[in-house]
């Protein structure tokens, strides 16, 4: 499995996470290209349906990332992301999506270094578990 | 200990007596008309009807195993605003919890009705009812019932009780204004009504019955009810996540279906107008098909099944009450009850939430603490 490349949606809130990732590009950060940003305008906006789609599609990874408690632009949407991953991993997990693929976090717009770390981090966690369990199984 | 009262059957005809007392509540001069199962006439068919003359009450069949829909969606019909008077309307305990649900999505409420519920042995799906009726649709309640209290799940070669029925575990119709109890009861002499509200308590007050404690059997019925259902639960449960546990073995699982969308059509808290799956989201450009197929060597058609599935488990679980009406309504078969029963149980477990238990608790998607589910965010500090 060593030429695997997992393919990782982040949905990243305009406010934090995004310019947070625009920052570590700035500042010549460097991070794993496995990860295709979807700018949000905050994380409560996430629907469920999202992140399924991007697991049925066959992302091996989904990172939700936005601003800390407290922080988000539009006051709570964040909570409300925290309270749609709890759900998810309610569900996923017991069709066999590993928990592991989905991720949550809060990294605040100066956090360039964050954002490439957990980037890093991420792409060797999902190497060393393999491929989406329905990336080859024509499930949609 | 709420109050309770024992209400008399007279020649054995238990479907007289409650004729007779649903008589007595039109007669209440707070109820303007009775919702209850009713044999339609012509045929076997038992629906809900909503009656004002006491007359009509005589084909009132509340305890016929029919179950074409949950009540639950029309009672929301008659509660989305207030209309002005009071209805009576006679729920199964799944149909009562469905309706607390829709009042917390604000689709319904209920001040202006009086809950009915009843002690359910179970229902029969839509095609199994009709071979029992087949025969003898006069005889159609008794004959299930005799069998059902006495523990029987199966009526005929063909006919048993669906999953859902045989994993419920709310027998009671819990939440009720007053329910009429059956179970541990001598249905030739009398049956039980125990209010379990204020409102409840009131009514009986007013219709002038002996306020009577129920029989010594009756706490005992109930429970063992209770617990053969709960060990059936584990074990279709298990079943079916060992059917169900990878993406793959999830397809195979929903592998007959054909995006009709009966099962959200009939399911009581699938609670949105339109649903997104209908609208142009997935009316996808003919060129997408082919991408898709490309991509991966082939897709099935139709598309987006299981998709539709994870999303209205994701959408709608938490407030699933186990009522079977999905795989009712499946024109294919598929066990959805069980696959939606045991996701719900994960989903408000999660949530420390149970589906209609109560009008206090909110749905667990519409709310949310600043501090809570530390363990679902990987990145603390
Ligand atoms: S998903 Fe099925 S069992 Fe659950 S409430 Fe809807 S119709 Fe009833
Ligand atoms: S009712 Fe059956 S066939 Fe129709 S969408 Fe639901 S599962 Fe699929
Ligand atoms: S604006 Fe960033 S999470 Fe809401």
């Amino acid at each position: 499995m060593d030429d695997f490349e997992p393919t990782i949606i982040a949905f990243v809130c305009n406010w934090c996470t995004y310019t947070a990732a625009d920052l570590a590009g700035t500042s010549r950060l460097t991070y794993p290209t496995n990860v295709r940003l979807i700018r949000v305008m905050c994380t409560g906006m996430v629907d469920p349906k999202y992140i399924i789609k991007a697991f049925l599609e066959g992302a091996d990874a989904v990172l939700v990332s936005g601003c800390h408690p407290g922080d988000c632009h539009y006051i709570n949407g964040n909570y409300k992301a925290r309270r749609r991953m709890k759900l998810l991993k309610a569900i996923l997990p017991r069709y066999g999506f590993s928990e592991q693929r989905l991720k949550l976090t809060w990294i605040g717009a100066s956090d360039g270094i964050q954002f490439a770390r957990t980037i890093r981090e991420m792409v060797e966690e999902i190497k060393e578990l393999g491929p989406n369990e329905a990336r080859n199984a024509a499930v949609v | 200990m709420a109050k309770t009262a024992l209400y008399d059957i007279a020649d054995k005809n238990l479907q007289g007596a409650l004729a007779s007392f649903l008589q007595s509540l039109l007669a209440d001069d707070n109820i303007s008309a009775v919702m209850v199962p009713m044999r339609q006439s012509g045929n076997d068919t038992v629906m809900q009807t909503l009656v004002t003359d006491p007359e009509q009450l005589s084909a009132a069949d509340p305890f016929s195993p029919a179950f074409p829909m949950n009540a639950a969606r029309l009672v929301s019909r008659l509660t989305k605003r207030s209309p002005g008077e009071t209805v009576a309307t006679v729920l199964r305990p799944c149909e009562i919890r469905a309706h607390i649900e829709l009042v917390k999505l604000k689709q319904g409420q209920v001040d202006d009705i009086i809950i009915i519920g009843i002690d359910c042995p179970g229902t029969l799906q839509n095609n199994d009812f009709r071979k029992l009726a087949g025969k003898d649709p006069e005889s159609t309640t008794d004959r299930f019932l005799t069998a059902a209290l006495d523990g029987k799940t199966q009526f005929d070669e063909a006919v048993e009780l669906p999953p859902a029925c045989k994993i419920c575990t709310h027998p009671v119709p819990e939440g009720a204004d007053i329910g009429i109890g059956i179970f541990g009861m001598d249905i030739k002499k009398q049956f039980l009504l125990s209010a379990g509200t204020e409102k409840g308590e009131g009514l009986l007050d007013r219709l002038g019955l002996n306020v009577q404690e129920p029989p010594d059997g009756r706490e005992e019925a109930v429970g063992s009810i209770v617990s053969a259902r709960e060990a059936s639960q584990g074990e279709v449960f298990a079943a079916v996540h060992e059917k169900t546990d990878t993406p793959e073995k999830l397809a195979e699982y929903l592998s007959g279906c054909i995006n009709c969308y009966n099962c959200r059509v009939a399911c009581p808290v699938c609670y949105c107008r339109e649903c997104v799956f209908v609208t142009d989201v997935f009316d996808h450009d003919p060129f997408q098909y082919l991408r898709w197929a490309k991509r991966r060597g082939k897709i099935r058609m139709p598309t987006d099944t299981v998709f539709y599935h994870l999303t209205r488990m994701a959408h709608m679980t938490t407030a699933c009450v186990g009522c079977g009406q999905c795989s009712n309504a499946c024109p294919n078969d598929i066990p959805l009850a069980e696959l939606f029963s045991m996701t719900a149980s994960h989903t408000q477990n999660a949530f420390d939430y149970e589906a209609g238990r109560s009008l206090e608790e909110d749905p667990p998607l519409a709310v949310f603490r600043e501090d809570e589910f530390a363990e679902v965010v990987e990145i603390k500090h």
